[in-house]
């Protein structure tokens, strides 16, 4: 079986294990109290957002990478991160709005947290564009592994600033220094989520590298 | 260390030459800064908002949009006649062409920095004295850390399509962050409140320079060499 493939497979199975993330918290998880339905949004909100961020930093560590093996390989996989981490910071981008207005009463405000999320999506455009400008391959890679391992290193102090401005965003309930303060049914739920999310970027990847390979082969493609 | 700082230096010195020959690119910076200043004062309305409100926000747009002028620069001014094919070739380091570059900028955003602070007090009669000080180190501060990242970016994007255009998509969000953080700083000292309550924002623009100039010159090898 091509690598093409099993990411469909792979991504096959995290859209119906998806599906199933929405019947257990729709049905199967208690309604919050203060925030009510909306808060089930939380379920696909935080573990996009995680792996936004996650996908940066992977693309940062394949670019460090890539710049001391010069293996294409690295660089088709941080293309593929990168991209995929696209396509997730504009789900965190559209969730994020759509609970933004029953709870906050607006759809967007200029929030350190929101606005953090933002840069990262214009950090993956950014990437992605430059990749698109580049005609020579080989310079392609190198440039974009130079911005890549820039994008990874900015992200913390993305983070870090977040908790200097004062923010309207609810503070992290799972990943904080102490335990996570979530009641079991929601936790497990949330758990599950995350576990499923992690399927469909593998699957994305998968996909999108064999992509990038294919095309490395098929000179002037 | 020293060798290299003084090879830096000379690749400094004939930018800084060749700009101060023509004048042409610093000139236009520096009109350009005035251009951008009086346009702010038409996009607000003084009897709503009062000045110092807006004033950092001004100056901070200004300054950002002067950089991005000279950052253009460093570079394309290496395209014509495959100059930088002779940097290259000559013994010098990577380390040293990028410092030199990184100080030519610097100094060039500076100059329309330094003529566009008085400019900026001028027009919008904001009371700066009794904060100089304090204020010129934000600039110098967060100055260095974008023209530092800045810098290593226009290595790059000269030999892409689309370089101008190119170039502002790919820094602004690493300059956003240092100039939000400015921002902060200058607010707050423009309010009169002390310097204690900044220190934690000029910590971080500390750290993003020693980070983003040790990363640019790590990094820089990698825009020039095949």
């Amino acid at each position: 079986m091509t690598l093409a493939r099993k990411g469909r497979w792979t991504t096959l199975v995290g859209l119906v294990l998806l599906a199933a993330v929405y019947v257990r918290a729709l049905a199967f998880t208690p309604i919050e109290r203060t925030q009510g339905p909306a808060q089930k949004i939380y379920y696909i909100h935080v573990p996009a957002a995680i792996w936004t961020e996650t996908a940066m930093i992977l693309v940062g560590l394949a670019s460090i990478f890539f710049l001391f093996l010069k293996d294409a390989r690295l660089d088709s996989f941080a293309e593929a991160s990168a991209e995929v981490g696209t396509a997730f910071a504009t789900i965190v981008l559209t969730t994020g709005p759509i609970w933004g207005k029953p709870i906050w009463g607006t759809w967007w405000t200029w929030d350190a947290r929101l606005t953090s999320t933002l840069f990262l999506f214009f950090l993956y455009i950014g990437y992605l564009l430059l990749r698109g400008a580049v005609a020579d391959p080989g310079a392609r890679a190198r440039y974009a592994a130079v911005l890549g391992i820039c994008g990874m290193v900015l992200v913390p102090f993305i983070h870090f600033s977040v908790y200097l401005f004062r923010t309207l965003h609810p503070m992290p309930i799972i990943l904080k220094p102490s335990a996570p303060s979530l009641p079991g049914s929601m936790l497990a739920t949330w758990g599950f989520s995350f576990a499923v999310f992690t399927v469909l970027y593998v699957g994305f990847v998968m996909q999108r590298y064999a992509l990038a390979r294919a095309r490395q082969e098929v000179p002037h493609a | 260390m020293l060798e290299r700082l003084k090879l830096a230096w000379v690749v400094a010195r004939k930018d800084l030459l060749l700009e101060f020959r023509t004048r042409t690119a610093i000139l236009s910076a520096v009109v350009f800064t005035a251009l951008v200043l009086t346009v702010f004062n038409f996009g607000r309305d003084p009897t709503a908002v009062p000045t110092i409100d807006l004033a950092p926000s001004i100056l901070w747009v200004t300054f950002t949009f002067a950089a991005m002028l000279a950052l253009n620069r460093a570079f394309a001014l290496e395209l014509e006649n495959h100059a930088l094919e002779g940097l290259l070739v000559s013994p010098l380091s990577r380390t040293s062409l990028y410092w030199g570059k990184l100080i030519a900028n610097l100094l060039f955003v500076t100059i329309v920095e330094a003529v566009g602070l008085p400019l900026f007090v001028l027009f919008f009669d904001v009371p700066v004295w009794h904060v100089l000080l304090p204020l010129v180190g934000v600039i110098a501060l967060a100055t260095v850390g974008f023209v530092a990242v800045g810098t290593l970016f226009s290595a790059m994007v000269i030999r892409t399509r689309f370089a101008e255009l190119m170039l502002p998509v790919l820094v602004l969000p690493f300059l956003i962050l240092p100039v939000a953080w400015a921002v902060q700083v200058t607010a707050r000292l423009l309010a009169g409140r002390p310097l204690a309550e900044v220190a934690w924002w000029l910590r971080l623009l500390g750290a993003y320079d020693i980070v983003f100039v040790t990363l640019s010159t790590l990094l820089f090898p990698h825009t020039v060499d095949e």
